[in-house]
């Protein structure tokens, strides 16, 4: 009995590990193949060509729109985390009138269909001359992120001990000196967190990207990936589609995999979205 | 303490301003536009033609009435529908599946840590490029799906399952379920570690089943933070856009209400009929969120 109970189990951690992993292993599989072996369902790698590789990085622009990914991304968590720190501060140790109202606008914010504020986001892109350029996408992001980041932090530094607090405002500490030299230090955790969230969220993000650019070169790769065609429909590209799928996944799964823990942590701690 | 709260209020500005940039005013500036015949072209030259495009009469000549706008649209009724049964399809089916995950990952076992590792990767894969994933795998002709179901003799034929209407929206929920299970997971997994071990102790000694301490124990203990869970996801799951845009392109059968939006602001030159149709999906998500805030007896101030 107790036999058959372990392998059960064993059976049902096998079928979600294989499930989880299979999807991503295929890709990568396809994006080793070359010509007609494409078209041959393989379980096992058989062949080892880079030639989609290849492809991908000199057909179109794509090592711009990895690099447009990348800064998108970096200046999103930069300007989230800052204005998250010094918001989370005042929400969290601050009391004044308004405070839970607050909290209440910045959690209906984070759930926010973005559909809704689309329209009026474009008109105010286009209003500020920043239409088809990366600015557009850093601005529109934070509508995503920021909510977020100002949550999860707020919750992080209410938990800090009050008497580091107590002690920095004896000795006269301004609440500026408060946060940059007693808070800040303690909240690397948090910030880790927050900001490989954010960095996740804006790397991936679809919506925007395809409405506020419009030409190859200020695309993002979720863009570019989900638009690359073939001459006709007939002729979709599936090398080069997987090749480039993995590029930008592999860097993302590295990330999860060595942060994992404060990933986790800072999932549950807001519990806003993934 | 006036000083603090004025330094308060100095903190939070620069979030503020950013967050009324960026949700406030476009937000108002939508359902302003979805009360004006604007278009993409010119922005600025919409009239105000009050609830039109939402609903209007029109009596022709020949004594023919016909209704126009949103509430008269079959389309945009079927885009509700489609998001509404993927919604309650999809947040049920991860629950679930999230809630056996949990649990196995909850027990103690050798290599616990690879399988946790193991379900972050569909988690982190950006959506793009898991409906490309599944596209290709789905593909009717060289798709391993087809292979491995034929091999197996569980059809007698290839499917197209991105492609044919019956089977469209069955292709969009399973690479959602298998994108977002991993979330549900991760949150159960969290509620059930925090719960205390002594009672798991007594139920033991008590020789109680696994399955009824359970039904009776575990799940009435997490179902605060579940609760939490299947509201974000539900929420999360009625603004579906990029996985129905790219795994199934123009397909009336997955539509759903943000594709329906944006279609309409952006490929149709639409701009304002796009505008009344993301007004009406913000007020019908509001809508659905106070409703089961209210029935659900949900706390949202989890952490306050």
């Amino acid at each position: 009995m107790w036999i058959v109970k372990r392998t059960a189990f064993y059976l049902l951690v096998a079928v979600i590990v294989l499930v989880a992993v299979f999807p991503f292993y295929y890709a990568i599989i396809t994006s080793l193949k070359s010509g007609s072996a494409l078209f041959e369902v393989d379980y096992w790698p058989k062949m080892i060509s880079f030639s989609n590789y290849r492809s991908v990085f000199t057909e179109g622009s794509f090592l711009r729109n990895l690099l447009n990914s990348l800064f998108v991304s970096s200046a999103v968590v930069v300007i989230s985390l800052f204005l998250g720190v010094t918001a989370a501060y005042a929400l969290a140790r601050i009391r004044f009138r308004g405070r839970s109202a607050l909290l209440f606008i910045i959690l209906s914010v984070s759930m926010f269909p973005q559909v809704a504020v689309l329209a009026g986001l474009f008109e105010l892109i286009r209003t500020l001359g920043l239409y088809n350029s990366l600015f557009a996408l850093i601005f529109s992001y934070m509508i995503f992120t920021l909510p977020f980041t100002v949550w999860v932090l707020t919750a992080f530094v209410r938990d800090l001990p009050i008497e580091l607090e107590e002690a920095a405002i004896l000795d006269g500490a301004t609440p500026w000196i408060i946060i940059t030299r007693v808070f800040l230090p303690l909240m690397w955790p948090a910030l880790a967190a927050t900001g490989l969230l954010a960095f996740i969220g804006a790397w991936n993000e679809f919506l925007f990207a395809l409405t506020f650019t419009s030409n190859n070169e200020q695309r993002t790769v979720p863009v570019v990936i989900a638009l690359l065609s073939g001459s006709s429909q007939f002729e979709i590209p599936w090398g080069n589609i997987m090749a480039a799928s993995v590029i930008v996944t592999v860097p993302l799964v590295i990330l999860v995999l060595i942060f994992q823990r404060k990933i986790i942590a800072g999932l549950t701690a807001g519990g806003v979205k993934g | 303490m006036r000083q603090r709260a004025r330094s308060a209020w100095l903190f939070l500005a620069p979030m503020l301003i950013v967050l009324a940039a960026v949700a406030g005013w476009p937000l108002l500036r939508t359902i302003y536009f979805g009360f004006t015949d604007a278009s993409l072209t010119d922005l600025e030259a919409g009239r105000w033609v009050g609830f039109a495009n939402y609903f209007s009469v029109l009596h022709m000549p020949s004594g023919r009435i016909i209704y126009d706008g949103l509430l008269a649209d079959p389309v945009w009724w079927r885009a509700v529908w489609n998001t509404v049964r993927f919604a309650v399809i999809s947040v049920t089916c991860e629950t679930i599946l999230g809630m056996i995950v949990a649990l196995v990952l909850n027990a103690e076992f050798p290599g616990r840590g690879v399988v946790r590792a193991a379900i972050l990767i569909p988690w982190a894969i950006p959506t793009i490029v898991s409906a490309k994933m599944w596209q290709w795998m789905l593909n009717d002709q060289f798709g391993i799906i087809n292979d491995a179901l034929l091999r197996l003799g569980l059809i007698s034929t290839k499917i197209a399952w991105t492609a044919s209407a019956d089977t469209a929206m069955f292709a969009v929920l399973i690479v959602d379920i298998w994108k977002t299970t991993p979330f549900m997971a991760l949150l159960i997994l969290a509620a059930l570690q925090m719960l205390p071990q002594e009672i798991y102790e007594v139920t033991r000694l008590d020789g109680v089943s696994p399955w009824k301490v359970f039904w009776k124990v575990t799940l009435p203990l997490i179902r605060p933070a579940l609760m939490v869970a299947v509201i974000f996801r539900g929420l999360d799951a009625l603004r579906i856009f990029d996985l129905i845009y790219v795994l199934t392109p123009n397909n009336v059968r997955t539509k759903s209400m943000s594709v329906f939006a944006r279609e309409n602001l952006f490929e149709f030159d639409k701009f304002a009929y796009g505008s009344a149709a993301s007004t009406l999906l913000f007020v019908i998500l509001v809508l659905l969120t106070m409703l089961v805030l209210r029935f659900g007896r949900v706390k949202l101030d989890r952490s306050y």
